[in-house]
């Protein structure tokens, strides 16, 4: 082979590795990536029964409900909407009422959100990111949070809850 | 006293940062030898300096001095005296000092065990060194002081996060910085040979055990972080395609990469360019990760800090330093001349498959974690990716990734046989294939895809024997000669052998945990009896206990299979100061497998909720990478490699210092 044939060689090779490494990405970006959405997004997009997405939000108090064999029922909330949510398995440690959460899963028939994972930050101050943005986007920021935030600035870790 | 010393110290060390960024480079330009040698002693003082500060912090820690913000912050003066130490790193500012001061070990290092290398070679590399460590010591004395003093010092301190109160934690983020920081050699010395318009093979002899030595502590933190997340976060996950973990998993991929282009370097004199872009996209993916994990970009299991001027500090330093380095490269990339011609079929052409497949499964994963930022930022959409992305582009790369391995090793350098290759690969080829029909039989059409993916482990692992058993010629000489054989081969080429076993053992305990976990989920009360993959747990009592600085939830369950085994207490702790609580899981092992129960909430009327987990060979999955870093270490033992080991004359002929 010349040098010119074994450079094509490689360059050929290695376009061909690059080609489908980004047709995987591309492919996997289609159907695997999840959207999130506060309940009053949800609710002004329509999304459709089955699609799965991440919901955040406050767990409105008074909502949760323990049932039999660890079925737990709760609503999240974002001050102006409120979606009730079903989930089976044990919640993460700091899981409360009044806090913020996320829970990825899809919507039933019924318009329940059927959640296979709950997602809690483990701090009681803590909020999660998303759902701190999308409250004050809609103005129901409270300053405390927002201080509490700052104090609490180091050292969160995430426990997850999580059925398979 | 101790907090003010320790940020003069830093000061210093800053100092002589700049001192050591400049001083020796000029030196280099006049030819001057004295002003080059300023390299080494600022870069031992620099050590001496930072090194002086961490102890400065860590004692503020031990003696619970609240008057210090940081200590106020993360620490409580009932913490065990282990956790008060640990947690000088568990937190930003302490774990960015820790950072510093191993960036310092390694240009300490260099310094120390460099008098082999050409001076200006030497003192370009310690330069390179010293703008790295000025830009992180400005970094930590601007925007997070780790001796800031609080005007009205307060009684008590606010604990550390309970999750990171861990032995865990005292190992992972000082092995997992070894790594990232290790690195930062390798990019020094592509620099400098980029500043010096000069390199050649034995460049990349100096070069590869540094290289060696950041990857074997990167994969041994990657490792611990996995098993510390396995056990501490209470729900038998081991990977979590996190951000966090992705920002080192990346590293470790174009570091491996990087450790196999430097061996074509070294032993045929190709791919010089391609290996200093390696060099420096490898650190330059270290900084990424530094900057993911400390500029609170992403709130995650790791993520310490949540303060904007941080991140934009951090940013601006990884745009410099990316930026810089790659300009650089563009520039003078073109004066390095290439050497050393191959076929496509060769060890070299398998190194490049290997180098391509590497790279471009870290590109993937580059762009799976910062796709959702840009995304954010650009439209302000919101989207996770999680796990599915990444098995959907990781796995199909690495699957003829791992069908190549073993033809690597047998192929000749410049011009290999992939016939005859292919030919000495049967009896591995059909251990693989045995093991993919007997799992298939034994599974009865369970999982189709669990027996080929062991299939293929166990076909990386019998290739490596294969390898070793040609190289000592077993079964065609006498056996006692292929023993003394076996023991005059070179410990890199057993280096080789255990890394990509190890690689195939990881693959088995991936592939068997993922595919037949067995779990139960429930609430139990005492006596209650669950049965999970044949072996009955029965729940004894729950108790409460006091532990130094938090309430304790204990269950005790008998595991029995057959007779009874051993009693298993898995609990739940509270932390009073920060009213949050943890999850002390209790693992059993047999074998490589372990049984693994962590609690849940108890209910009103006395059950508590139960998760227990069956992992069939789950310790597979740490043994793999612990191989893995055992080839590496028998690898950098090698007498080849050895700092200060003689080297042929050639070498020293081919970089004389520059004059």
């Amino acid at each position: 082979m010349t040098r010119k044939q074994r450079r094509l060689t490689m360059i050929g090779g290695s376009l061909a590795v690059l080609a489908v490494a980004a047709g995987l990405v591309l492919n996997a970006m289609r159907d695997s990536i999840v959207f999130f959405s506060t309940p009053t997004m949800a609710a002004e997009k329509q999304i459709p029964t089955g699609k799965r997405f991440r919901l955040g939000g406050l767990v409105q108090p008074g909502s949760l409900v323990k049932g039999d064999n660890l079925a737990v029922n709760f609503s999240i909330a974002d001050g102006s909407a409120a979606l009730p949510v079903a989930y089976k398995g044990i919640l993460p440690d700091l899981f409360r009422e009044g806090q913020g959460v996320i829970a990825e899963g899809a919507l039933d028939a019924s318009g329940v959100f059927k959640a296979d994972t709950v997602l809690a930050k483990h701090d009681e101050t803590y909020m999660p990111k998303d759902v701190a943005d999308a409250l004050k986007k809609q103005g129901h920021w409270k300053d405390d949070y927002a201080k509490q935030g700052t104090t609490a600035a180091q050292a969160q870790g995430t426990i997850q809850g999580t059925t398979k | 006293m101790i907090a003010e010393a320790g940020h003069y110290a830093l000061v210093l060390a800053l100092a002589l940062a700049l001192i050591q960024s400049t001083v020796p480079i000029a030196g280099a330009r006049w030819g001057d030898h004295a002003l080059m040698n300023v390299a080494r002693s600022t870069a031992l003082a620099q050590l001496l300096f930072v090194g002086a500060s961490f102890t400065a912090l860590t004692m503020l820690h031990v003696v619970s001095d609240f008057s210090v913000v940081n200590v106020f912050e993360n620490s409580h003066s009932a913490k065990p005296l282990l956790y008060k130490i640990t947690g000088v790193w568990g937190n930003h500012e302490g774990s960015m000092l820790l950072w510093v001061l191993i960036l310092a070990l390694f240009g300490g290092l260099v310094a120390a065990f460099g008098n082999n290398l050409p001076l200006s070679l030497r003192a370009h590399v310690l330069a390179v060194q010293g703008w790295i460590a000025g830009a992180f010591y400005l970094f930590i004395l601007v925007t997070s002081n780790p001796f800031q003093r609080i005007a009205s010092p307060p009684i008590e301190g606010r604990d550390l996060n309970p999750v990171l109160q861990d032995i865990g934690l005292a190992v992972h983020p000082p092995m997992l910085y070894l790594g990232y920081v290790g690195f930062s050699i390798s990019f020094s010395f592509a620099v400098a040979a980029l500043i010096e318009g000069r390199i050649d093979a034995a460049w990349a002899r100096w070069v590869r055990p540094w290289t060696l030595m950041a990857w074997i502590f990167l994969t041994l933190g990657i490792a611990m972080g996995s098993y510390w997340a396995y056990y501490e976060l209470g729900w038998g996950g081991w990977w979590f395609w996190d951000p966090v973990e992705n920002a080192s998993l990346m590293p470790w991929l174009a570091g491996t990469a990087l450790l196999h282009s430097a061996v074509v370097m070294e032993k045929r004199n190709a791919l010089k360019v391609w290996t200093i872009l390696l060099s420096i996209l490898t650190f330059s993916l270290s900084l990424l990760g530094t900057f993911l994990v400390r500029s609170g970009v992403l709130t995650s299991v790791h993520a310490f800090a949540t303060d904007p001027a941080r991140g934009v500090f951090i940013l601006l330093i990884l745009c410099l330093f990316i930026g810089g380095s790659l300009s650089l490269y563009a520039w003078r990339a073109s004066t390095l001349k290439q050497g050393g011609l191959f076929a496509p079929i060769s060890r070299e052409g398998a190194l490049v498959l290997n180098n391509l497949f590497l790279t471009s499964a870290c590109a993937t994963v580059f762009i799976g974690t910062l796709y959702p930022l840009a995304l954010e930022v650009l439209t302000g959409d919101k989207i996770s990716v999680g796990a599915p992305f990444f098995n959907l582009t990781f796995g199909p790369l690495f699957v003829p990734l791992l069908l190549a391995v073993p033809f690597g090793p047998l192929l000749a350098w410049k011009r290999g046989d992939l016939f005859g290759a292919a030919q000495r690969l049967t009896a591995a080829g059909v251990v693989g294939l045995v093991a993919i029909a007997v799992l298939f039989a034994w599974t009865h059409g369970g999982a189709t895809l669990a027996p080929l993916a062991i299939g293929l482990a166990v076909f990386v692992i019998a290739g490596a024997i294969t390898d070793l058993a040609e190289r000592i010629g077993l079964f065609r000489v006498p056996f006692t000669s292929a023993i003394a054989r076996a023991r005059g081969l070179p410990r890199a080429t057993w280096g080789t052998v255990f890394a990509h076993a190890g690689m195939g053992v990881a693959l088995i305990g991936i592939v068997c945990e993922t595919t037949w976990n067995s779990e139960y989920i429930g609430t139990m009360k005492p006596n209650d009896v669950a049965t999970v993959a044949g072996y009955q747990l029965k729940l004894d009592e729950i108790t409460q206990r006091q532990g130094p600085n938090f309430r304790e939830m204990i269950a005790q369950f008998t595991v029995r299979d057959g007779e009874t085994l051993q009693v298993m207490t898995p609990s739940k702790r509270n932390f009073t100061t920060r009213g949050s609580s943890t999850t002390e899981a209790a693992l059993l092992t047999r074998g490589a497998s372990q049984l693994y129960i962590s609690l849940g909430d108890t209910n009103a009327d006395g059950a508590i909720a139960v998760r227990i987990y069956h992992k069939p060979l789950v310790l597979l999955i740490w043994w793999g990478p612990v191989l893995m870093a055992f080839g590496g270490l028998l690898s950098l033992s090698d007498r080849r490699l050895r700092v200060g080991a003689p080297k042929p004359a050639k070498a020293a002929r081919a970089l004389q210092p520059a004059e």
